[in-house]
């Protein structure tokens, strides 16, 4: 099982020092999990280190391939006002 | 013109027992008096600290620090655009070679450079290899230029003594409230020791970071500004509270800041219809808050990749992809920046000589003041921040100055766009024109060095009085002059009416 960096990364580098397999690097257009390398942070952290640090919901995936901070759970916008937002500066 | 180069004082080489290795550290906590002197040093040739330096002196933050270890509710992560203007928007992340170049090459085409701060588009101590190294080329290659940092602080205390070691004189950190049931309301977590840590517990674990961070700082003699954004029905009631403990720990400076916070920047605010503060909320906050008015009522909020004097932005000329077209003889530049400091230095020094010679005293225009009499509101057009040296017409900005019976203070400043710009173009400017008084509103009076015909009419017929009479007198003089001016002719008896205004 391992981890997953997806499409939403800003490649904002704050995971890659914090991995203990060495397992993120850096690429186009975001960065990436090797994942013969990702071993969860298990035997060595108590949450995934990736998945703790980085403030973009959705751009991580868990083994399971689920969102590892779903859409609201770190900035506390209720993922239904954020699509209202963006249709009412369409409709500006 | 012939330069007369101006030794420059050490401002650091104070101490040498306080164990840090570099001259930056330590040893400010003698004499008051000597403590003001440093802190004057250090501030003299800094645009964001000083409001006088900012007219002569450039900056340029260098974004190498892209991560962050916390969460603020007017933050978005993903955010960047060429567009706008803010803290934490940059177009390129920069390694730190890259940074070292782009600062080479500014500081070849802009001598005025005067300061290099990493500011983000993250936290610069989240990112603490990338900042040091950046700061470690920085110190041995450009050795007269002031080195910064802005930090939420939460790594801060574990990084007191690097800082030091780079000779970092200045670092602001943000602390937007002392109160962690507030902070619950700004940060939504933070990582923490391995874990994302939420809610109330993660701004105790901030604050007390901040703090202790402020403390270690102040004592190791580093100038520390603390800014707080002004969040109104968040921590607005609060940040009185948050000035007296951070002065009491020994921060040089207070600087509010206006929470921005539109729908389309994607942050908490943005997208929860937080409102900023209005001008006069900010201004009455500020008046509350301030040690020092001519500090920090001109900050500009700038972008973490901004190059050039305070409230331009010549990002774009420096941009990576042009960075090798740039032939930087930098040795020479060197000697070119250092001739054009001493040339600044000179001619503040003359300033401040005709300002002290010719300086009318308040106390006496005190005297003849009724004691009733209403503060007013006057804008100036001056280059330099010190005299009356501007043409209306050219000025891209107005000093805005509040003036009463007892003093004459800096309150602000209003961005305008010049209307004039040569004869081609004469004609063309009315519309620009008219922006500008608007920008004027709440002004009753503005100083400048000359105006022409078209923008004296308009000014009046807006209610605002425009003044040229004191070309190349001290601004603080000239507003005196004028206030009494106002005051024998009852315009200053409450309340203000636009019958009031004088014919030309």
């Amino acid at each position: 099982m391992a981890f997953q960096i997806v499409e939403g990364c800003v490649s904002c580098w704050a995971c890659l020092p914090l991995c203990p397999s060495g397992a993120i690097y850096e690429a186009r257009p975001h960065f990436l999990v090797e994942v013969a390398k990702c071993t969860e942070c298990e035997g060595d952290y108590a949450d995934p280190q990736c998945a703790s640090i980085c403030p973009v919901e959705g751009a991580i995936l868990n083994g399971l391939r689920l969102a590892a901070n779903p859409p609201g759970s770190l900035t506390g916008i209720p993922p239904e006002r954020v699509a209202e937002a963006m249709a009412e500066i369409q409709a500006r | 013109m012939h330069l007369k180069v101006l030794s420059r004082d050490n401002p650091v080489a104070l101490d040498a027992e306080s164990g840090c290795p570099s001259g930056g550290c330590g040893g400010a906590g003698d004499a008051l008096s000597g403590l003001s002197e440093v802190i004057r040093e250090k501030v003299r040739d800094h645009p964001c600290y000083s409001e006088e330096a900012h007219h002569h002196y450039a900056r340029m933050h260098v974004a190498v620090a892209p991560a962050c270890n916390i969460q603020c509710h007017y933050c978005n992560r993903k955010y960047d655009c060429s567009n706008e203007s803010r803290p934490g928007v940059v177009s390129e992340l920069l390694s730190p070679e890259q940074a070292v170049k782009k600062v080479k090459a500014v500081a070849a085409e802009i001598p005025q450079l005067s300061v290099v701060g990493i500011a983000g588009p993250g936290d610069p101590l989240a990112n603490p290899e990338r900042t040091l190294a950046t700061f470690r080329e920085l110190s041995e290659k450009a050795p007269d230029i002031k080195l910064c940092v802005s930090t939420n602080g939460l790594a801060l205390p574990g990084l007191v003594g690097e800082l030091c070691w780079y000779d970092i004189g200045h670092v602001t950190i943000t602390i937007n409230c002392l109160d962690p049931q507030i902070g619950a309301r700004i940060y939504p977590w933070i990582f923490w020791n391995h874990r994302r840590i939420k809610g109330v517990k993660a701004a105790e674990i901030l604050i007390a970071q901040q703090l202790e961070g402020l403390e270690m700082l102040v004592e190791r003699g580093v100038l520390v500004k603390v800014n707080s954004v002004v969040i109104p029905g968040v921590n607005d009631g609060h940040l009185e509270e948050v000035s007296r403990v951070v002065k009491e720990k020994g921060a040089f400076v207070h600087n509010l800041m206006p929470l921005i916070a539109e729908p389309e920047h994607g942050t908490f605010y943005g997208l929860m219809g937080q409102r900023g503060p209005s001008d006069d909320e900010l201004r009455a906050l500020q008046d509350k808050c301030a040690w020092d008015m001519r500090l920090m009522r001109h900050c500009r909020q700038c972008r973490a990749d901004a190059v050039g004097m305070l409230g331009e932005d010549r990002g774009d000329e420096f941009r990576l992809d042009k960075l090798d077209d740039l032939a930087v003889d930098y040795e020479k530049a060197m000697v070119e920046r250092r001739q054009v400091h001493a040339a600044i230095e000179a001619g503040r020094a003359a300033q401040r000589k005709g300002l002290g010679e010719s300086f009318v005293s308040l106390s006496q225009l005190e005297r003849r003041a009724k004691p009733a009499m209403r503060p007013v509101l006057m804008a100036v057009a001056s280059e330099g921040g010190d005299l009356i040296d501007q043409h209306f017409g050219q000025a891209r900005e107005l000093l805005i100055y509040e003036v009463t019976a007892r003093e004459v203070r800096l309150v602000g400043r209003r961005e305008v766009d010049r209307y004039c710009s040569g004869e081609d173009t004469c004609g063309d400017g009315e519309p620009l024109l008219r922006k500008t008084i608007r920008a004027l509103e709440g002004c009753e009076a503005v100083l400048c060095s000359k105006i022409g015909y078209e923008p004296w009419g308009l000014l009046e017929d807006a209610g605002i009085l425009p003044n040229g009479e004191h070309a190349m007198k001290p601004i603080d003089e000239a507003l005196a002059i004028v206030y009494r001016e106002m005051a024998a002719d009852g315009r200053l008896d409450p309340p203000a009416s636009s019958e009031q205004r004088l014919t030309a």
